[in-house]
């Protein structure tokens, strides 16, 4: 069975958010890793860049496919993490720690609001 | 509605995660795609391949009938013996890649592509002409194929006894590469050949429908202890691009030759005439427009994928048609087609990946090759 922090909130489309102040952590969930297994590439947007909820930023791929990350978050990337590129297997090992994707700050808090609880997106992977 | 094998029930028993393919809906991994790869490499494993189709030639003018319309010569195979082969329209194009079995004088059984079986079986009814008796028995078989360097070392438990038909062997390890023997299980007869599409050593055996969970179940229970693991789609995808062998639809199709793709070895343009050897024996002596090309990254990349662009010297040349991430050697590799000029080992190429270009050099094929 995956994996749901309590402290953590979620989007549907199975990336995870982290919130410090107005800063959010944002990685990809122990189900989307267990779905996509072997995964042996992680890229990542550039430091600064400004996103909007639900845009398409970061991509991982595992040995059978690419998949799109999307930001559940709108705001600047203030930090990405390189360890994750460097060893793609983190995403895998440890999702919803080492193997986080970015850092943003909330232009937005507000749509924080709008993502799902680990209640609902325990019900949402059936489990 | 997608069409299940008669293993079904046991990939969900084994938590195989399915997926669709070729109209079939069929395990793509049990664990990962990793793991599973790694097990035929190093051990063995066992993939679900009822999908695929067997197809029966018979009588007298069977064996003038398949040299018309294959590509390798069938009058060298003795009995129990079969060959890689192609089945091309007049202008050289691919309408299948199969296997050709003898099992006797008069009699052959073709391995065909699951996606192809219609396409395949309406092709040789118009061929034939009514010369031949042909039988589409690809609804009542199933088949499951057994690949590793461990195989070898359970075979015999799991399938004991001389063959009785086919090749004269008194053991199924005793079959060579490429041939063919039946032999009785639970009171059936099954087909068993030494071949496979991993790059492996390794065995293939077609049983009646209502057989096949028998033997997939007599095989995992005997190879278990040599680390035998059931494998899916996945891994026979990454197994079969390591080892450069081709896949329809992807290397091959209507619209590409033999010639074109690399494997003019298995074209005998001296054997009389066949379906498109005009055009093969013309490009054979004159060169192709397209050349099918292997290639590995040599930039840290993500992995290259069918339809990537391929690049050479600042411009477009060409298309990615098969690429993954070796498990093998941890690295991007693929095929690719290119103008021939630039279908030469150490070319130095770039396979355009999301927008950005990363290198890759054109190597010598198989990428992996067993030792």
């Amino acid at each position: 069975m995956s994996n749901v922090p309590s402290d953590l909130k979620y989007a549907k489309s199975h990336e995870w958010v982290r919130v410090s102040g107005d800063i959010a952590t944002v990685g990809i969930t122990d189900h989307a890793q267990a779905e996509l297994t072997d995964i042996v590439f992680v890229e990542l947007p550039t430091v600064g860049r400004k996103v909007k909820a639900g845009e398409a930023c970061a991509v991982v791929e595992s040995v059978k496919t690419a998949s799109d990350i999307y930001s559940p978050v709108s705001g600047e990337i203030t930090a990405v993490n390189a360890a994750a590129a460097d060893n793609p297997a983190l995403v895998n090992t440890a999702p919803d720690t080492d193997g986080w994707f970015f850092k943003i700050k909330l232009s937005n808090p507000a749509e924080l609001n709008a993502l799902l609880s680990p209640e609902y997106y325990k019900k949402q992977i059936g489990g | 509605m997608l069409k299940r094998t008669s293993l079904y029930a046991a990939h969900q028993k084994l938590g195989g995660k399915l997926i669709e393919f070729g109209g079939w809906e069929m395990p793509v991994q049990y664990t990962s795609i990793t793991d599973e790869h790694l097990a035929v490499r190093n051990a063995a494993g066992i993939f679900d391949i009822s999908h695929m189709g067997e197809f029966f030639v018979g009588g007298a003018g069977a064996e003038a009938f398949l040299n018309s319309v294959l590509t390798n010569d069938v009058r060298k195979l003795p009995v129990g013996l079969g060959q890689y082969t192609l089945m091309c329209h007049e202008r050289g194009g691919v309408i299948d890649d199969l296997y050709a079995y003898r099992m006797n004088a008069t009699d052959f059984l073709l391995i065909i592509n699951a996606s192809r079986i219609d396409e395949d079986v309406a092709w040789l009814e118009k061929q034939n002409a009514g010369r031949c008796d042909l039988k589409n028995l690809s609804a009542q078989f199933s088949a499951v194929a057994v690949q590793g360097p461990r195989v070898k070392e359970f075979i015999d438990a799991a399938f004991p006894g001389s063959a009785v038909a086919g090749a004269e062997v008194k053991k199924v390890s005793e079959l060579v590469k490429n041939q063919i023997a039946i032999f009785i299980f639970d009171y059936v007869t099954i087909y068993i050949s030494r071949t496979g599409y991993t790059g492996e050593d390794g065995f293939e055996i077609v049983a009646p429908n209502e057989k096949i969970e028998a033997v997939w179940n007599r095989l995992l229970t005997v190879g278990q202890p040599f680390g035998l693991k059931p494998a899916g789609l996945g891994a026979r995808d990454t197994l079969r691009t390591e080892a450069c062998y081709p896949l329809y639809g992807h290397e091959l199709d209507e619209n590409t030759t033999p010639i074109e793709a690399g494997v003019g070895f298995f074209v005998s343009l001296d054997k009389g005439e066949f379906n498109g050897r005009a055009v093969l024996a013309e490009q054979k002596a004159n060169g192709v427009k397209k050349k099918l090309i292997t290639f590995k990254m040599t930039d840290k990349s993500a992995p290259p994928r069918p339809h990537y662009a391929i690049w050479a010297n600042g411009a477009p040349v060409g298309e990615v048609v098969s690429g993954t991430q070796s498990p093998t050697f941890n690295v991007g590799i693929g095929m690719g087609y290119v103008p021939p000029e630039l279908a030469v080992v150490d070319t130095k190429i770039e396979i355009e990946i999301r927008g950005k270009r990363f290198a890759a050099v054109v190597v010598k094929k198989p990428i992996y090759k067993k030792s």
